[in-house]
């Protein structure tokens, strides 16, 4: 579903991804750990399409096409979606409109005929009970005034509306207390399949408790310079990251 | 120095008002003759800079009214519902009757054309008429003060709430030649009552351009409340200087929102003085540009008395060449203390060839007060785009989207829905978005 290889990207004059390699298939669960700082959320950016980065070198292949050639409404009508780490605040511009806008935007994509009111209400009322937000967040304008939690509740219900196939959430569990946790958590294993896959960006294997990965993978410096199962998250909780570098450090 | 082009104007209107002399009252006369001793103003003048105003006062216009062009008046006037509502039709400054319609209680509130109204209210107009605009050196102001111009009339008697708007649709319609239209409008608002007047210029196309000239004056009396909007969607090659000035009296509440759609030069001269204390006062505005449309909004607060509150919102969305202008002025008199004055001005350009002049002018004579102000113009955010975009929104739509919401906070303002959905299908369309 998603090769990325040899990944390179820089943002102004400094370089943060060095050679990226990961692929992920249908069906699996990839968390992607590692120290502050270590370019988590450029490596998210970049497969978003935000257009600060540039890309040095590597290729992106998503569902058999060259995602780093497409704008970021393409790749999300492909189908890759991205939880932000800090979900911007849009004033003046209402949480239910901008959702019919990217439904209807998506579908479009998908070769589909926009929803109607109705349709798009029950949609709306069926998610929302997913993730258990309250009607009043959707009437207010997008994200703005919401709490932190509130906020990333907000993202997994944006992800619920538009069924992604590759959905990337960058530290969804940070400042979750854990009712809320619970809350998206489950959500978010409701929204899994075989078909679509979810890469994971933590830094706390609570999350890991919820949503069990197939696979994780350690980020410092710009590589991915380990990578193993469920037990290397453990591991890490355990240890912290000094081992992990050191012996990045002593191969480099 | 005068130049020849604008000397010719002046000539013309020295002369058509020569022709009134007759039928002129003491007001206008005294008017005439400060308007004679008048230069027109050039961008020499610190309070005309942005203005270049040669070709408009180069060319010739008629001032006779043309036949109207009913078959292109008539959607101009029916662009949206208003069957609750007062309705004054003025087509180059004459009233037409036919086309108006008043709907409210006559008991509640008086409309009707000025010029009826100094026969049949000549009490209330002496009273307020020239009261509050005072044209000092302002050339178009003169004019229009020396002129009989007819516009609207509003009266609203003390302890009335008027529930149905009153409407003035105002239509320059220079088919057959350039139009020279002088209006003039009132509005007086009795003690504790509330109503919404708003005006709608508008101009038939043609390959003529028009000037309006337009003095409005509006007296809040105490405890009032007056919501005015001046809606502006007039040709691109058609031409607007207004002065409106409002009056508040004790504990009133003046709402103004100005929305400027379209022209070739507009200028809006908008004063407040607050002559009273725990006053409320609004000056909204919203520019919405294109093309080589220049707008140039001089706002002026005078807080005269203490406990009052000022609010200066001015926005702007630029594309094409456009220019806008934001010149806020705040005064508060040495008698205003515990005065609040906020003026805020948010730009934003769409291209490179557009541009914004803003510029705040703070004039303080009291201690105890709180008054800001703030200016910004920058190019669209980089990342709320990102994030609609991120959600499969195509990038005209995702800017769309900023743009209303940007504009929202002034659009927030216009409370009667007709207006504002007609404004708002009017800017969707302009930034080519359909919900
Ligand atoms: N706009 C920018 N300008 C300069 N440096 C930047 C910019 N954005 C990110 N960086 C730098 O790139 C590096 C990687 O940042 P990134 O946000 O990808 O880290 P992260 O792994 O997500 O960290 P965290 O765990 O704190 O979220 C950091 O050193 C950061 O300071
Ligand atoms: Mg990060």
């Amino acid at each position: 579903m998603l090769k990325i290889s040899n990944l390179e990207a820089a943002i102004g004059e400094k370089q943060i991804l060095r050679g990226i390699n990961l692929e992920v298939r249908p069906g699996e669960v990839h968390a992607i750990m590692g120290p502050n700082g270590s370019g988590k959320s450029t490596l998210a950016s970049v497969l978003a399409g935000r257009e600060d980065y540039e890309v040095l070198g590597g290729q992106v292949d998503f569902l058999g096409q060259d995602l780093l050639e497409l704008a970021p409404e393409e790749r999300a009508g492909l189908g890759l979606f991205l939880a932000f780490q800090y979900p911007v605040e849009i004033p003046g511009v209402s949480n239910t409109n901008f959702l019919k806008a990217a439904v209807n935007s998506v579908r479009k994509y998908r070769g589909q005929e926009p929803m109607d009111a109705v349709g798009f209400l029950k949609m709306m009322k069926d998610k929302m009970k997913l993730v258990n937000i309250d009607q009043s967040l959707l009437s207010r304008s997008l994200n703005e005034g919401f709490s932190g939690g509130e906020k990333k509740r907000n993202e997994i219900f944006q992800m619920a509306m538009l069924e992604p196939k590759l959905a990337i959430l960058d530290e969804t569990d940070s400042g979750l207390d854990i009712d809320a946790l619970r809350i998206v958590a489950n959500g978010v294993n409701t929204l899994k399949s075989a078909d679509n896959a979810i890469l994971l960006i933590t830094h706390y294997q609570r999350l890991l408790d919820y949503i069990v990965p197939d696979f994780v993978h350690v980020l410092y410096k710009g590589r991915i310079v380990k990578s193993g199962t469920k037990e290397l998250a453990l591991e890490l909780e355990e240890k912290g990251y000094d081992w992990v570098k050191q012996e990045a450090e002593a191969l480099a | 120095m005068p130049t020849a082009e604008t000397t010719d104007f002046k000539q013309m209107a020295l002369a058509r008002l020569a022709d009134q002399a007759a039928s002129q009252n003491d007001q206008q006369r005294a008017a005439a003759q400060v308007f004679a001793r008048l230069d027109a103003p050039t961008r020499k003048h610190e309070e005309w800079k942005y203005l270049d105003l040669r070709q408009l006062l180069g060319q010739s216009y008629q001032l006779a009214p043309a036949q109207p062009q009913w078959a292109a008046i008539d959607p101009l006037l029916h662009q949206y519902a208003e069957d609750q509502a007062n309705v004054l039709v003025f087509v180059n400054g004459q009233y037409a009757p036919e086309h108006s319609r008043v709907v409210s209680n006559p008991a509640q509130v008086v409309v009707c054309p000025l010029a009826e109204a100094r026969q049949k209210y000549p009490d209330v107009v002496a009273a307020h008429l020239g009261q509050y605009a005072q044209y000092g050196d302002h050339f178009f102001a003169a004019l229009n003060s020396a002129w009989a111009a007819n516009g609207a009339f509003v009266w609203v008697k003390p302890n009335q709430t008027v529930a149905e708007p009153i409407i003035a649709h105002y239509v320059t319609d220079s088919s057959e030649a350039s139009t020279l239209v002088h209006l003039r409008n009132l509005v007086v608002v009795g003690t504790s009552s509330q109503c919404t007047f708003i005006e709608h210029y508008n101009s038939t196309p043609s390959a003529f351009g028009g000037l309006t000239n337009l003095v409005a004056e509006l007296a809040v009396g105490a405890n009032a409340h007056l919501d005015h909007y001046k809606i502006q969607d007039e040709a691109a090659n058609a031409s607007h200087i207004g002065l409106t000035q409002a009056h508040q009296q004790a504990d009133s509440r003046y709402y103004n929102t100005t929305i400027s759609l379209s022209g070739q030069i507009v200028r809006n001269n908008l004063g407040i003085s607050i002559d009273g204390s725990n006053c409320e006062a609004y000056m909204n505005g919203l520019m919405v540009l294109t093309g080589q449309t220049l707008v140039d909004n001089h706002t002026a607060v005078d807080h005269l008395k203490p406990h009052s509150q000022s609010n200066q919102l001015y926005k702007g969305l630029l594309d094409g060449r456009s220019t806008g202008v934001f010149n806020g002025k705040i005064y508060v008199r040495p008698d205003a203390q515990k005065t609040n004055a906020y003026q805020s001005s948010k730009n934003i350009l769409l291209s490179d060839s557009a541009t914004v002049d803003a510029k705040p002018q703070l004039e303080i004579w009291a201690d105890d007060v709180k008054c800001s102000h703030g200016h910004a113009t920058g190019a669209l955010d980089e990342e709320p785009l990102f994030y609609l975009r991120a959600r499969g929104i195509a990038l005209e739509q995702a800017r769309a989207m900023l743009m209303f919401a940007f504009a929202d906070d002034v659009l927030a303002r216009l409370s009667y829905a007709p207006v504002r959905d007609h404004i708002e299908k009017i800017i969707a369309e302009r930034l080519r978005w359909q919900d």
